[in-house]
């Protein structure tokens, strides 16, 4: 099972090669997320309605290695934006993937940008 | 640059590198550690739990990448072979060499083996790593798969033994514990605290044979099938776990020819110093005292004394008297045992309470001058523990009637002796991480920590084994109340009121979206504990169904699924008092077929249906909505079922038609939002065949109407409900159970039961009966109209979803494909299927 988590990497704003037009933005849910399918990835993207701000992750949990994180809840730990894994509530931050309430590995996060009504993921390949 | 090699990579071992970066800049020092096993440092402490979730990665102390960010390079699945102290090199098997300044021995200790004939067959285990859990389980799978009724024996009956036969418990077989002492731990517990102990775990199904000396494992073709005993008596069982002791793994020492014991162990001194002064030697392998300590605090105790001694910090010595009290629980009985449990008659005497209906003991060892306390025994309810073991470790003066400290202050004006800020400040409240009294409470007082988790993320007290936490939070809450600061039960950082205050705030200001809530009352953008409890108030409220604002509900009600281990969903359609036409069960059966789920029938007398893809729950549901099913709400925090017996109908023995009662009370109530589940029974007579007071409300029929019992539980602290009304007729009980559960809907904490809820209500049923019966609130109307309200909005949610076209996309697991989840699989189990295991 390694290799499922190998596949998501942080990707950072000046490493995006690819900027994949996934979807309208009126397709996410106002403050939740969905997810979307890029090749073989599955990415957890987040609308902060009430910030007017987008995130993009991993969909894995990396606690159950299960593709769940889109259907977390979301919100703010002092400032850091964050999303609870459905399964266990284990909280990361959508800033930098860090585990805020235990000492898992962090998880992957994309650049996302709005264009046109549309969300776009940033991808190195 | 100096370099430091570690051999061993326990719990210890992981110890030593973690105080040792905490404590000097990594770039003086260079920290090369072995492990044996695969894995990196695991907590074996807790390794039962494993065979709860099989989540290897749960117990990790630190993952992989936490050793390359503080440059310690972990060398896993290899074995140190040679020590050469002379060139201050050691060799690993395959042939490579290390140099070293200094070395530290964490190697630990190997289960004891016991020269039993026969012990070497297939079926034998001992019970240490992961590995031989993940073996053991193996086996009880094929065990069970010949013999469902399988046994297993645990051969010890101490600490470990007894957490084995928990772990072969937790595999489905039935445990047999076989001690050579005539009582368990025989360490911790004297003989009547020993029995106290065995009659609980043997309520749990666990068979103690004491005074039993194993003389060979019997079985045919190399697998063991039967053990027997000295007096030749026999036992046959399907598989044996060794619990026999350890053995310290100082093999490496002994072939460098440092200092050993006669019977094992790395001989160290008080800076935990072996015979080579830059060689330690830590944990479980080395002997202090002429003793091996198998506990983590001494083991934590040596790790840091070893990091300040290589650090040159001479002055900080191993303690000389070792404290080896523990706190454990075993299958949910509480054990504890603390200082010397035994007490000569020379040094004192035991003061003893015992309570064998309840499963109570509690010992207190006192000096003959009473003044100090000198050790004791807590089976059964071990609340106490944190406090008496401070009483001890500090040396505190007892009261004039020591017995107080286990019988509670008696008769008026008794002295409350035992708060938390009775202790001196040295007083190690965590033990795990050395954490005192004086530091928690000073981190307050000098602003540095103002909760909970500053304190824990300041000091890291509580992050060991979390015993400390109940005192922690004790002091925590004193300091700050000493400070005249409000300790309050705040929902979150996001809202600083307690859910009763919200409540209030969103009914008076008829607050209806969690927007508006925050901008009213709240701050930030809310978090996994505010959203679903707003949600949740404003369904008690309005009865608004999860669909109107899906972004604040838990996932199970965002998708009005239950999810799965594997992210799959379960469906359970309503049905009424658990009664079904043959019509009804054969949809079930055909939704069931049609997309492939796992049935099972529930304890609520209903069906779910497992497995069952995101994507897949709206058909799913068209379907049953067809043929005349409702949402049965087994995802929410809502009324479940209300059971029933089949009662007058068909029974001859029958009062009442306790279905048609039943039914009645789940469809009034239905769809029903509260904080937490609510469960109904409804019995048709006082043989109580639906176990109604096992529920938060339960209705018995008797001569001249029903029983009305509220506020009962199954679960992990079961209860009995109460008895709130007599001989009433069914009007007046569903008036009574509108005011009661409108009542507890307004008032109870967020996930707190009738049963918890009615514990912590001033004058507890009594009171209640005032409220709901005799209405001494004037609040009854009030109640009765908020339900009736709650009753006429209810709609069913399923329906919402299926005939609304834009509820129904949020089913989609793709927002841009139409595709399912293809990391989700399943493997087969007795003729159906079950999520793979993920590893």
């Amino acid at each position: 099972m390694e290799s499922i988590l190998e596949k998501y990497s942080k990707v950072d704003n000046s490493e995006v090669k690819i900027w994949f037009k996934a979807a309208m933005v009126t397709d996410f849910p106002e403050n939740g997320g969905a997810c979307v399918k890029y090749k073989d990835k599955q990415i957890a993207v987040f609308n902060f309605k009430r910030k007017n701000s987008w995130y993009a992750c991993q969909n894995l949990c990396p606690h159950t290695l299960e593709m769940i994180l889109s259907r977390g809840m979301i919100g703010d730990d002092e400032g850091i934006p964050k999303v609870a894994s459905p399964m266990y509530k284990k909280t990361f931050s959508l800033e930098t993937g860090e585990n805020l309430n235990g000492d898992l590995e962090a998880i992957a996060t994309y650049p996302i940008k709005i264009e046109n009504n549309f969300v776009y993921i940033g991808f190195s390949e | 640059m100096k370099t430091i090699i570690v051999v061993g990579n326990g719990m210890v071992g992981y110890k030593f590198c973690e105080k040792f970066i905490a404590k000097t800049p990594k770039t003086n020092f260079k920290l090369i550690v072995f492990g044996n096993e695969a894995r990196p440092a695991y907590d074996r402490v807790h390794l039962s739990a494993f065979f709860e979730n099989q989540d290897a990665k749960s117990l990790e102390l630190a993952p992989r990448d936490w050793y390359t960010k503080n440059n310690i390079e972990l060398i896993t699945n290899e074995r140190v072979s040679d020590i050469h102290r002379k060139s201050k090199t050691i060799t690993t098997v395959s042939d490579k060499q290390f140099s070293y300044d200094y070395l530290v021995l964490a190697t630990g200790s190997t289960p004891f083996v016991p020269p039993i004939k026969g012990i070497e067959k297939d079926g034998v285990f001992v019970y240490r790593t992961i590995e031989d859990l993940e073996a053991m389980l193996a086996y009880a799978e094929k065990i069970k798969s010949i013999n469902p009724k399988g046994k297993a024996a645990v051969l010890g009956g101490g600490l470990l033994g007894l957490e084995a036969a928990k772990a072969v418990r937790d595999m489905g077989l039935e445990p047999h514990v076989l001690e050579f002492a005539p009582k368990l731990m025989p360490r911790q517990l004297d003989e009547r605290s020993s029995d106290m102990l065995q009659n609980k775990l043997e309520s749990l199904g666990i068979t103690i044979h004491l005074n039993k000396a194993t003389s060979q494992i019997l079985g045919e073709n190399g697998f063991i099938a039967g053990i027997e005993f000295n007096n030749e008596e026999k036992l046959a069982v399907d598989m044996l776990v060794v619990s026999a002791g350890i053995r310290p793994c100082d093999e490496l020492a002994k072939t460098c020819n440092l200092e050993t014991g006669i019977r094992g162990g790395v001989v160290v001194n008080q800076k935990m110093q072996t015979s080579d002064p830059e060689i330690f030697a830590i944990g479980e392998v080395a002997l202090y005292n002429e003793m091996i300590y198998g506990l983590v605090a001494p083991g934590y105790e040596m790790a840091d004394v070893a990091v300040e001694q290589i650090l040159g910090n001479e002055e900080i010595l191993m303690s000389a008297k070792i404290d080896m009290s523990t706190k454990l629980k075993l299958i949910g009985v509480d054990v504890a045992s603390f200082g010397d449990p035994f007490v000569s008659p020379d040094e004192g005497h035991a003061i003893v309470f015992e309570n064998k209906a309840k499963g109570l003991y509690k010992r207190i060892n006192v000096s003959h001058d009473g003044k100090s306390l000198l050790g004791g025994i807590l089976v059964g309810d071990a609340e106490d523990y944190n406090m008496l073991h401070q009483i001890y470790l500090n040396g505190m003066t007892l009261p004039e009637n020591s017995e107080d400290l286990i019988l509670g202050a008696r008769g008026e004006g008794g002295a409350s002796f035992g708060s938390a800020m009775d202790l001196p400040d040295t007083a190690q409240i965590c033990s795990c991480e050395s954490v005192s009294k004086g530091s928690i409470c000073n981190s307050i007082t000098n602003g540095t920590c103002n909760n909970l988790k500053d304190i824990v993320s300041h000091t890291k007290a509580t992050t060991g084994c979390g015993g400390c936490k109940p005192m922690v939070v004790d002091l925590i809450n004193e300091t700050l109340k000493s400070l005249g600061k409000e300790v309050k039960e705040n929902i979150c950082d996001h809202f600083d009121y307690t859910r009763q205050e919200l409540f209030g705030i969103v009914k008076i200001k008829k607050i209806r979206t969690f927007n508006k809530a925050l901008d009213v009352c709240g701050k930030g953008d809310g978090c996994e504990i505010c959203k679903p409890l707003v949600a949740s108030i404003f369904a008690s409220i309005y009865n608004d169904t999860p669909n109107k604002e899906t972004s604040i509900q838990d996932s199970n009600d965002r998708f009005l699924a239950n999810i799965q281990r594997n992210g799959t969903y379960s469906v359970v359609p309503r049905i009424p008092g658990g009664e079904i036409t043959p019509e009804k069960l054969i949809v079930i059966g055909e939704v069931g077929k049609k997309y492939n789920l796992y049935t099972k029938i529930t304890g609520g007398q209903r069906i779910d249906l497992f497995g069952a893809h995101l994507n897949d729950l709206p058909a799913i549901w068209e379907e049953l909505i067809d043929a005349g099913f409702e949402s049965g709400h087994a995802y929410g925090k809502s009324l479940r079922t209300v059971k029933s017996c089949v009662g007058s109908a068909w029974c001859r023995y029958g009062m009442d038609d306790s279905v048609s009662f039943a039914i009645k009370l789940e469809n009034r109530y239905k769809g029903l939002r509260s904080p937490h589940k609510i469960k109904g029974g409804v019995s048709g007579c006082i043989r109580e065949c639906a176990e109604a007071r096992g529920k938060d409300f339960g209705v018995i029929a008797v001569d001249g109407g029903y029983n009305l019992y509220v506020c009962g539980n199954g679960g992990a602290t079961p209860k009995h409900a109460l008895l709130l009304a007599e001989q009433i007729d069914g009007d007046m009980c569903l008036k009574y159970l509108d005011r009661f559960l409108m009542y507890y809907i307004r008032t109870a904490a967020p996930l707190m039961r009738t049963a918890a809820w009615l514990d912590k209500l001033e004058g507890g049923i009594e009171q209640l009966k005032k409220i709901v019966v005799e209405d001494s609130l004037q609040i009854a109307k009030e109640l009765e109209k908020e339900m009736q309200g709650l009753v006429d909005a209810y709609e069913c949610e399923w329906k919402q979803a299926i005939e609304n076209k834009e509820i129904k996309t949020r089913f989609k697991h793709f927002v841009n494909v139409d595709d399912k989840d293809d990391n989700i699989a399943f493997v087969p189990m007795r003729e159906q299927k079950i999520p793979e295991l993920r590893q």
